[in-house]
């Protein structure tokens, strides 16, 4: 066994030379930074896609240039120049540093307290490294284990070669090119991402998560996801990573669309710890994401995200519950602190009979920070019985900071039952003495309060994640106490 | 000829009958400048998102209605909170009906505003009050470049004012399509007391539209208890604006009782202005048939110490729509705050739609707020009892909506307004009930 890993690791060292070659060449071709047709055509050309992606992304991008900029959601920002950006980067093949010892030691310590093994510390952080045995076996074998129960997960610009009949019936239908803003200039131009689809009556052995892609780039800017469970079948999807990005990319526009047919179940997990710009509020990333999953019969799809990083958010994972008996679920964590933004929610589109939504939205506010739930409940006039629960909570630490909250309600169906309920408050200083007299000091009594108030959210999470994500809220609050 | 259009080509005429020399006149140019500017809002616009005003804005209007009708006692006595004493300001198509009021200028003055504009007597309170608090959009500057007539209430220090004040304003139909602007001015001294009931009334099935604004200042430890009751026929609508500033140790309890009407859009907006406020919001809605409510309410903490209750009950049946958008804003400095919002609603039809917004924007730490939003139905279970115990199943299903709007009912302070609103709970709800068993 050992033997043949090594074969194959070998096998797998090759054709990663082969890549990076392959790479390096591309890299010497300049695209000239800025948005129009021609870069558009450049990208599809160099993904070697079929005319009617090329197509669509030229749909796209016509819809995109007619439309303006949302200012609605209650943040502030400069808005990013899209002609300064450059719409192609090859992936890194050259590593940043060249030891761990020249990577920020403020980096570091956070890895250290997020208990991130050394050689996951030194990928993270772009250190160069030969390729860690164990993973590759790991990457190797869990391929192996997907592609017997007829799993598809590869990246999107594969399955675009390779799965073009899935592609073209799913891609768009869910976030439409002209959805939104962002949602038109990332269909336009996407750069990668992921796709994967459950076959019929598979559930998914094990957790899908972009971690172990270790032949795969790093996440690029405008990143598309598709993940499809066919009819009875199940995945859970892990998506991002506890470890913070100093990513350079000031705008990140993403989009997931999740498909759940019928009696299918999808779970969504996702941390996100980008870099959220300095204690002075200068730099940071704009995470403007738009993530919708749509709902067949008897179909779950649930949401899951702890959001820690990124100068300024906007983010409304939903759900369009179509199908009768259908279930969403939204289980939210938003933690801002210095001068960080956050407008985020969900949607719960109610359309068919029996069905089911439940909202937990935990807002933590510190420092100078704004935290924004935004949400919208929709129940149709023929979703008999559709059931609706939203509970947001905010948490505000210090008194410079902010907590808002903007539910929608739209209801039109008198069988229907919509709770909304939403409370704002501080840790209370007896909470604390309470833990002080007990010799836990302030900032650890702050942490099992967070911890506490966040518990029903963190207890939705993958256990991997929990953990880290757990000490993730710690480490994102620390300093906050005034 | 647009709306707009006629609204500035108007003007020249409203010129022509006003003194222009007063203060008044000076906000009246810059109120239509701003009105030309700003025009009717939109449902682009996110605070009109759910309410179309398109409807109401392209007819005709007849902005100055003729001299006074003949209007008795008789006629307007169902309309009136009649077994009580009371004074009595009462307008009809507009215009004040000096033999229907009954006014005071004794300790205290309650009278027209046409009289407190032009008259210098009133000008250091003009002056200080007037046109102070109205939010500055295109549907008040209308109101202020038009308003000529409307309730002029100042009550000085220490007065606690012995009986209730009725407001109220008939249209009677004798042009087919009427558009007022109401202005009303209620300016409460220290540690003084009062209670006032507002009401817009047509007495015809022709068009009118209201497009009131009202002004309430709350000086310090005074106590205001203020009732709208709106019960108005089908073709008739009403754009309310009412801005209430509060100062120190003073509480403003304002209950709305939307029963009837076209399409009527309460906006209500309390600023607290001094530590330890107390402003109540109450509200019950009972509508059927292609009525719509819209309920916008704002609760601007910018003090510490304070507290706010927000109470909205709301019923739908057939297509009526409801809106209910309701913001809490506490500013940083506003620490201690403990500011609560309920809005519950029952859809009786599947026809009916109910569009919420409670809305919490907070920037200090230390405070308690929370809102809570629920939509549902009668229970099934609570039917069953009663009608196992011979009750039949229409009074059954009254007496539980009763029930479900009897929190707001029990802080009317009025008798007289209680069991009217309940008569009136009994006749929407098509019972011979009365509640008060």
């Amino acid at each position: 066994m050992s033997k043949y890993t090594e074969e194959e690791l070998e096998k797998e060292l090759q054709n990663k030379e082969y890549e990076y070659g392959f790479y390096t060449d591309i890299k010497s071709d300049t695209i000239p930074i800025g948005l129009s047709e021609e870069v558009i055509r450049i990208i599809s050309a160099k993904k070697n896609e079929p005319q009617w992606m090329l197509d669509w992304r030229l749909q796209a991008y016509r819809v995109f240039i007619e439309m303006e900029e949302p200012d609605w959601a209650n943040v502030n920002y400069e808005k990013p120049d899209l002609q300064a950006i450059s719409y192609y980067s090859a992936p890194n093949s050259k590593p940043k540093y060249d030891s761990l010892d020249e990577v920020d030691p403020e980096l570091l310590e956070t890895f250290k307290k997020l208990g991130i093994s050394l050689d996951e510390q030194k990928k993270l952080a772009g250190v160069a490294m030969d390729i860690v045995v164990d993973s590759v076996s790991v990457a190797t074998t869990f391929k192996k284990t997907l592609a017997e129960k007829g799993i598809i997960f590869c990246p999107i610009s594969e399955a675009i070669q390779e799965h073009p009949e899935l592609v073209k019936k799913y891609l768009g239908t869910i976030i439409p090119q002209r959805d939104n803003y962002y949602a038109a200039l990332n269909s336009a131009v996407f750069s990668d991402g992921s796709f994967c689809y459950i076959p019929k009556g598979v559930k998914c052995p094990m957790e899908l998560s972009t971690y172990f892609r270790i032949n795969e780039g790093g996440t690029g800017q405008f990143e598309r996801t598709l993940v499809i469970a066919d009819e009875g079948s199940y995945v859970s999807y892990l998506e991002g990573c506890t470890a913070p990005s100093r990513d350079e990319n000031q705008l990140h526009a993403a989009c997931v669309e999740l498909i759940a047919l019928d009696d299918a179940e999808i779970k969504y997990s996702t941390v996100q710890n980008w870099y959220p710009g300095n204690a002075e509020g200068k730099g940071g990333v704009f995470n403007f994401v738009t993530k919708r999953g749509l709902c067949e019969k008897n179909a779950k799809i649930s949401w899951t995200q702890v959001e820690t990083g990124s100068a300024v958010t906007w983010k409304y994972p939903s759900c369009v519950l179509k199908g009768d008996n259908s279930v969403g679920e939204f289980y939210s964590i938003a933690v801002t602190n210095n001068f960080q933004q956050a407008d985020t929610g969900t949607k719960m589109v109610h359309l068919g009979k029996n069905t089911k939504s439940t909202i937990i939205s935990k807002g933590i506010s510190a420092g100078k920070s704004q935290n924004s739930y935004r949400g919208l409940v929709k129940i149709n006039s023929r979703a008999t019985n559709a059931r609706n629960f939203s509970q947001c909570d905010s948490l505000l630490m210090g008194n410079e900071c902010g907590a808002h909250t903007f539910p929608y309600i739209e209801n039109s169906n008198s069988t229907s039952k919509v709770e909304h309920e939403a409370t704002t408050s501080k840790i209370g200083e007896d909470q604390i003495f309470y833990c002080n007299q007990r010799g836990i000091d302030t900032e650890k009594a702050i942490a099992l309060i967070v911890n506490g108030f966040s518990k029903e959210v963190l207890n939705k999470l993958p256990m991997e994640f929990a953990v880290e994500a757990q000490k993730l809220l710690e480490i994102s609050l620390e300093g906050s106490v005034g | 000829m647009s709306f707009k259009d006629k609204i500035l080509s108007s003007f020249i005429a409203l010129e022509n009958e006003v003194d222009t020399e007063t203060y008044a006149h000076q906000l009246r140019n810059e109120a239509l400048a701003s009105f030309e500017e700003l025009g009717i809002p939109q449902r682009k616009e996110e605070a009109y998102k759910y309410t179309s005003l398109k409807s109401l804005f392209n007819k005709d209007y007849s902005l100055f209605p003729k001299k006074e009708s003949a209007i008795e006692y008789g006629d307007i006595k169902p309309y009136l909170i009649h077994q009580i004493d009371a004074y009595r300001v009462i307008f009809i198509d507009g215009i004040y009906s000096s033999h229907l009021s009954e006014t005071t200028h004794d300790k205290f003055d309650v009278c027209l505003m046409s009289s407190a504009l032009n008259n210098p007597k009133y000008s250091p309170v003009i002056e200080a009050y007037y046109n102070k608090l109205a939010p500055k959009d295109g549907l008040t500057s209308l109101n202020t470049a038009f308003a000529r007539e409307g309730a002029y209430i100042s009550i000085g220090k220490n007065i606690a004012v012995e009986k209730p004040i009725e407001v109220v304003y008939f249209s009677t139909g004798n042009e087919s399509t009427l558009m007022t602007q109401p202005r009303n001015l209620v300016v409460v001294g220290e540690n003084s007391q009062v209670q006032i009931i507002e009401r817009h009334q047509s007495l015809s099935d022709n068009q009118v539209l209201t497009n009131s604004v009202t002004e309430i200042f709350a000086d310090k430890r005074a106590m205001v208890d203020y009732y709208k009751i709106q019960n108005d026929h089908l073709n008739a609508s009403l754009i309310d604006h009412t801005s209430v500033e509060q100062k120190s140790d003073s509480e403003v309890r304002l209950h709305t009782f939307s029963f009837g009407g076209a399409l009527t859009r309460n906006n209500l907006n309390f600023y607290q202005r001094g530590e330890h406020c107390n402003s109540i919001l109450n509200g019950v809605t009972i509508i059927e048939g292609k009525q719509h409510v819209d309920h916008s309410t704002l609760v601007h903490h910018t003090a510490p110490n304070c507290e706010s209750y927000q109470q909205y009950k709301q019923i739908f049946d057939d297509k009526a729509v409801g809106v209910f958008n309701g913001k809490v804003l506490v500013d940083k400095v506003a620490q201690k705050i403990n500011a609560f919002q309920q809005n519950n609603n029952i859809l009786v039809s599947d026809k009916a739609t109910i569009n919420a917004k409670p809305q919490l924007e907070i920037f200090a730490d230390d405070v308690r707020c929370s809102h809570g939003c629920t939509i549902g139905q009668l229970d099934e279970d609570a039917l069953f009892y009663m009608q196992s115990r011979g009750i039949g199943k229409k009074e059954a299903r009254a007496l539980l909506m009763f029930a479900f709007a009897n929190s707001v009912l029990e802080s009317v302070k009025i008798p007289e307004i209680k069991s009217r609103i309940t008569k009136l709970i009994a006749k929407k709800l098509g019972v011979e009930i009365g509640f008060d068993l």
